[in-house]
């Protein structure tokens, strides 16, 4: 008997004693949730800190740190109820005083990045030690998919008074996994922690993230077995490991987007140019673009064609403007009534490989409708200041995406938006994302929406060209993985069989 | 023999300086603002006005040399932004792993390169020479990361002979470690190899044909002794001197091979950082490798003065 | 440009006419070669089939055929048109680069050889500082701060390169001034710049060959070093660097996207560090 008993922890133990081997596209940055900048930092985050709440694969939110939601009859306040017996890697209680902590942390800290997510937050109020309301200016539909992200992860507040500026290098959470090292472009390294309020679903005992930005190498080292699992697979892979049985492909489509913003406005490059300074230019030069060759040939399928600042399946997609189909001899005309022959613009690309490759594609298609299109090679970080500086004509540039439609909008088409190079600002545009952004009916802020949708689609300051697919590969007995729009790894329920 | 070392010390601070002024001048002439750079996808301008303050963007570039400067040299060589680490740190934690690398590369090349130019000089001008210069011509001609590339495809995925990519400290696990560094450190050391190879061949010529030689021979010892035991002792001096120069340009110079195999050293340490506008981390480390450059530099003038009568003026 | 580094510290060897020879066979087939490319450089225009800038979406990545009979890349462009295009852009990214050294390395080099003193001091601590700095990243800052073109990175990689034939220069300068030919020409009353231009200048070209055609191998591979960082010769216009770039994502469904490239910046690279070799032999003064 005592045998069996033996046998069976051994057993259970080992299963447990596995370490999870995961490669990133790229080295994360402080590992502070308050700080964080970095897209590939939150694929790390989903192994170490748990959020209020979480998304699931159709962009719901679902609970996970607060068990229910629900906000006041003016919607201003949001009343969470919170998990009972969750504590923190050190051991301390998560509680609504934590939580206050922590959302004071964010809006607070120097240097904080969560600053403009949370803005509308003006206090939060401790109810009871399981009890949290939150109270906003005014009412804000984003704010449960802002505290589905960076916003809404819990550290330790005795662990972050402690530690102040250097709390990044050690982080105190409350997820399934605690830190342990990290090594600089080389490694982060987490162990279990036994007391994670779902450890039933938690089936390693360790995770080691490894960066490798090369996706050939990064894809070399899950064929070769040092990897269990790599994230973004580059497009050009997939045929090559679907054949491989050893390998499993996994994919969603983002809940970003890839597309070209054009100067409307921003600068007075914006008067000199014709696409600029006319809608009519810029209708020809939609036009003359074939989403799905470029999905096709640009990223090998691996895509899905859009319009719009979200993907065609999401359900705040206006109907109202569907994707245009090609048409060069309607660009052609558009040109001539403009009066523009030859019309040429430079199009600043990022040389991230996707980048290019779609301004290149672009540039081929463009051309069959007279357009000159001259491809300006930019290292990202200068595109992103000529970008905010206005001295650019196009500019290819892709979006990571939130999980609510406000987040993919508001700061790139209303007219103060922090990111809103193209320089666009139509007052019924702005006050419609206002609208959609103060209501919580969903019906109600899509209909909002149909009304930017129309604007946008008629002025295009921004071109949408497509959303990415998420690629994942993995070894073929690794089960589990939520195959969820944001890109994550959540690592609830991922187990080698 | 003391005038020329102090000589040479002395001209150590003036171009130390010149090195300063040069990475600091290139990192901060580099376009765009690093704030945005630095504050991520989101661009919060009150993240970038912090970013600004913080590493003093606002003031003129002489104050910003200045507060560099001074803190260098107290040994603070700052912080890198990106990951909020002390650089002095970093450079620490790498240290051993580009040691490594350009140790096991120099070795190699070392290796192949004084073998390749032994068999070329003795065997001068017949199918073996020709053969052993092309041999050693090919790590010249083939740009390194292709090459690494090719052998990570050939050892890692199609034999599953070595680890793709990655590194694993020798206190872990040495055999993992050797097997992870041996492509990175064969694809670095090829290329000096040849620069090497050529200047054992060009060694031994010369002392092949110097009356030392001649003497040897002519008291009739075997020729394998003749080679081994005397020429190639005498024309080995230059080029172990090289080695050690080798030594010093590895340790930041071997920036694509590590991005390739993913070595978390030096060189992946300082392009990574010019792309994120990370100034603090290239300024501090290029310093110190450049530090390690020339002082090697004087370690081998003074090897090649005290070994060569000829030099000394 | 490690090897371009350590030519300079040398003991040169005397020379025997029939290792000349030897040398001679692979300085020759060097030369076959650097001249068979120059060749297709300048005949690009009617040697290519295609338009190396011709997309085509029915032959995305096609293999090898008669249409195509290098095969066609991952906008469907033939890779042959591409690579005999490239021949230009590789060609001038060695040549432009080392030129530029050449330019700023030779006079300067001389100004701090010839005048000595205070000038030669500043110029060395300055030459010495560059040196120290690992080649590649001072490229790389360069090319980040100028923007990533082709015409960027050959300034880029030329300023990088300067320093070591400011060393090379300096160091012949100092070696032809002790001549005795020198000081004939100073006692006859000759003014300096005479003396350096017509006396000292020819006497310095040989070594400056061998070392211009070793760097300009050593610039070609820089520039596809530069590419795989995304910092040289910019898509849509082909170079070989940025045509290995773009291969190395489809190594295995399209692996003659890569070979081509490949093998030809091998060849040319090899083929100038022969020649430079066999210049070396051939040009070197008998003693040092």
């Amino acid at each position: 008997m005592k045998l069996l008993i033996f046998l069976a922890l051994s057993i259970a133990a080992s299963a447990h004693a596995q370490t999870l081997r995961i490669g990133l596209a790229e080295d994360p940055d402080i590992l502070d949730p308050t700080l964080a900048r970095t897209f590939v930092g939150r694929i790390v985050f989903a192994g170490l800190c748990d959020k209020l709440l979480d998304l699931d694969e159709k962009l719901n939110i679902v609970p996970q740190l607060a068990t229910s939601y629900e906000w006041s009859g003016d919607n201003k306040t949001l009343t969470l109820k919170l998990r009972s017996g969750v504590t923190f890697h050190d051991g301390e209680k998560f509680d609504a005083a934590a939580v206050k902590f922590n959302l004071e942390r964010h809006k607070n800290l120097q240097g904080s990045n969560r600053r403009g997510e949370l803005a509308p937050v003006s206090s939060v109020e401790v109810a009871d030690p399981s009890t949290v309301r939150i109270h906003l200016t005014a009412p804000f539909a984003p704010l449960l998919a802002v505290l589905t992200d960076r916003a809404g992860m819990m550290v330790s507040p005795k662990a972050a008074q402690a530690a102040g500026e250097k709390f990044g290098s050690h982080p105190v959470c409350s997820g399934p996994f605690r830190f342990v090292e990290r090594v600089a472009q080389d490694r982060i390294a987490l162990e279990r922690y036994d007391n994670y309020w779902n450890k039933a679903a938690i089936h390693f005992q360790r995770i080691v993230y490894l960066p490798i930005v090369d996706s050939t190498v990064r894809l070399a080292n899950l064929r070769s077995g040092q990897l269990d699992f790599i994230e973004r697979l580059a497009p050009s892979d997939v045929p090559a490991l679907k054949s491989d049985s050893r390998f499993k492909i996994d994919r969603i489509v983002e809940i970003g987007y890839q597309g070209i913003t054009i100067n409307t406005g921003k600068s007075e490059l914006a008067q000199k140019n014709p696409l600029g300074r006319d809608a009519r230019v810029r209708e020809a030069f939609e036009l003359s673009l074939d989403r799905d060759a470029i999905v096709k040939v640009a990223m090998e399928g691996e895509a899905q064609a859009g319009n719009q600042w979200v993907a065609p399946n999401n359900r705040y997609y206006a109907k109202n403007a569907p994707i245009p189909k090609r048409n060069v001899a309607r660009a052609r005309e558009l040109l001539k009534q403009a009066g523009v022959s030859n019309p040429s613009f430079t199009l600043m690309t990022p040389t991230t490989s996707d980048a290019q490759r779609v301004a290149q594609v672009v540039q081929a298609m463009a051309k069959e409708a007279g357009f000159d299109v001259k491809i300006q090679s930019t290292e990202f970080a200068t595109s992103l200041n000529l970008a905010d500086k206005g001295q650019f004509e196009a500019y290819v540039l892709a979006w990571s995406g939130r999980a609510d439609p406000d987040g993919n909008l508001q700061t790139f088409i209303a007219c103060k938006g922090p990111l809103n190079t193209s320089g666009y600002c139509v007052p019924e545009v702005d006050e419609a994302i206002e609208k959609a952004r103060t209501t919580l009916d969903p019906t109600q802020r899509a209909k909002y929406y149909e009304v930017v949708a129309a604007h946008v689609a008629k002025d295009r300051p921004i071109i949408y060209l497509y959303h990415r697919n998420w690629l994942w590969a993995h070894a073929a007995k690794l089960t589990g993985l939520r195959t969820v729009p944001d890109g994550m790894v959540r690592v609830q329920g991922l187990q080698m069989k | 023999m003391l005038n020329y070392l102090l000589q040479r010390l002395a001209m150590l601070v003036p171009t130390l300086f010149f090195v300063s002024i040069l990475i600091f001048g290139l990192q901060q002439l580099l376009p765009g603002d690093p704030a945005i750079a630095l504050a991520g996808e989101d661009r919060d301008p009150n993240v970038v006005a912090f970013l600004r303050a913080k590493f003093h963007l606002d003031e003129p570039l002489p104050m910003r040399y200045w507060y560099w400067l001074s803190g260098v040299l107290h040994g603070d060589l700052g912080d890198s932004v990106r990951i909020q680490k002390p650089v002095t740190e970093l450079i620490l934690e790498k240290l051993p792993v580009t040691l490594q690398l350009a140790a096991m590369a120099i070795v190699i090349a070392l290796v192949i390169g004084i073998t390749a130019g032994v068999i070329s000089a003795v065997k001068k001008d017949t199918g073996w020479d020709y053969a052993a210069n092309v041999f050693a011509l090919w790590g010249l001609s083939t740009p390194n990361f292709w090459l690494g590339i090719l052998l990570i495809l050939l050892f890692a995925v199609q034999l599953g002979w070595l680890p793709a990519s990655g590194y694993v400290s020798p206190f872990e696990d040495l055999r993992a470690n050797l097997a992870a560094m041996i492509m990175p450190a064969f694809v670095l050391g090829n290329a000096f190899a040849a620069v090497l190879m050529r200047h054992t061949r060009s060694a031994m010529l010369q002392v092949l044909s110097s009356d030392y030689v001649r003497t040897a021979r002519a008291k009739g010892l075997d020729e394998r002794v003749v080679v081994l035991k005397h020429a190639l002792r005498n024309a080995l001096i230059p080029v172990i001197t090289l080695g050690a120069l080798g030594l010093g340009e590895l340790l930041g110079g071997a920036v694509l091979t590590e991005q390739v195999f993913t070595i978390p050293g030096f060189g992946k340490l300082i392009v990574d950082a010019v792309f994120n506008r990370d100034y603090s981390v290239v300024q501090g480390v290029v310093l110190f490798t450049a530090t390690v450059y020339i002082m090697l530099n004087l370690l081998a003038d003074l090897a090649y003065y005290l070994v060569n009568p000829r030099m000394r003026h | 440009m490690a090897a371009v580094v350590y030519e300079q510290l040398e003991i040169t060897p005397r020379r025997r006419a029939w290792r000349r020879l030897m040398r001679r066979g692979g300085a020759m087939f060097g030369l076959t070669v650097v001249a068979f490319f120059i060749a297709v450089a300048l005949l690009a225009p009617w040697l290519s089939p295609d338009d190396p800038l011709a997309t085509s979406w029915s032959a995305v990545r096609a293999a090898p055929t008669a249409a195509h009979p290098f095969g066609a890349d991952e906008l469907g462009r033939d890779v042959l048109s591409r690579v005999i295009w490239g021949t230009r852009a590789s060609l001038l990214a060695g040549v432009v680069s080392v030129s530029i050294s050449l330019a700023l390395g030779v006079p300067i080099g001389m100004l701090a050889g010839y005048l000595g003193r205070w000038v030669d001091a500043v110029i060395s601590r300055i030459t010495d500082a560059m040196l120290a700095c690992p080649f590649l990243i001072l490229a790389i800052a360069l090319a980040a701060f100028l923007g990533p073109s082709l015409s960027n990175a050959m300034i880029a990689i030329g300023i990088s390169a300067t320093p070591i034939f400011i060393r090379l220069t300096r160091a012949q300068v100092l070696s032809a001034k002790a001549e005795d030919y020198v000081e004939a020409a100073r006692a006859l009353g000759n003014p300096h710049w005479r003396i350096a231009l017509r006396h000292i200048f020819p006497n310095i070209v040989p070594p400056l060959i061998v070392q211009a055609t070793l760097a300009i191998a050593a610039a070609v591979i820089a520039e596809a070093s530069l590419s795989f960082l995304g910092l040289g010769q910019q898509p849509p216009a082909p170079s070989w660097g940025s045509m290995l770039n773009t291969a190395r994502n489809y190594v295995d469904q399209a692996p003659w996207m890569a070979i081509w490239p490949g093998v030809s910046i091998f060849l040319l690279v090899l083929s100038f560090n022969l020649l430079g070799d066999g210049l070396r032999d051939a040009l070197d003064p008998r003693h040092k």
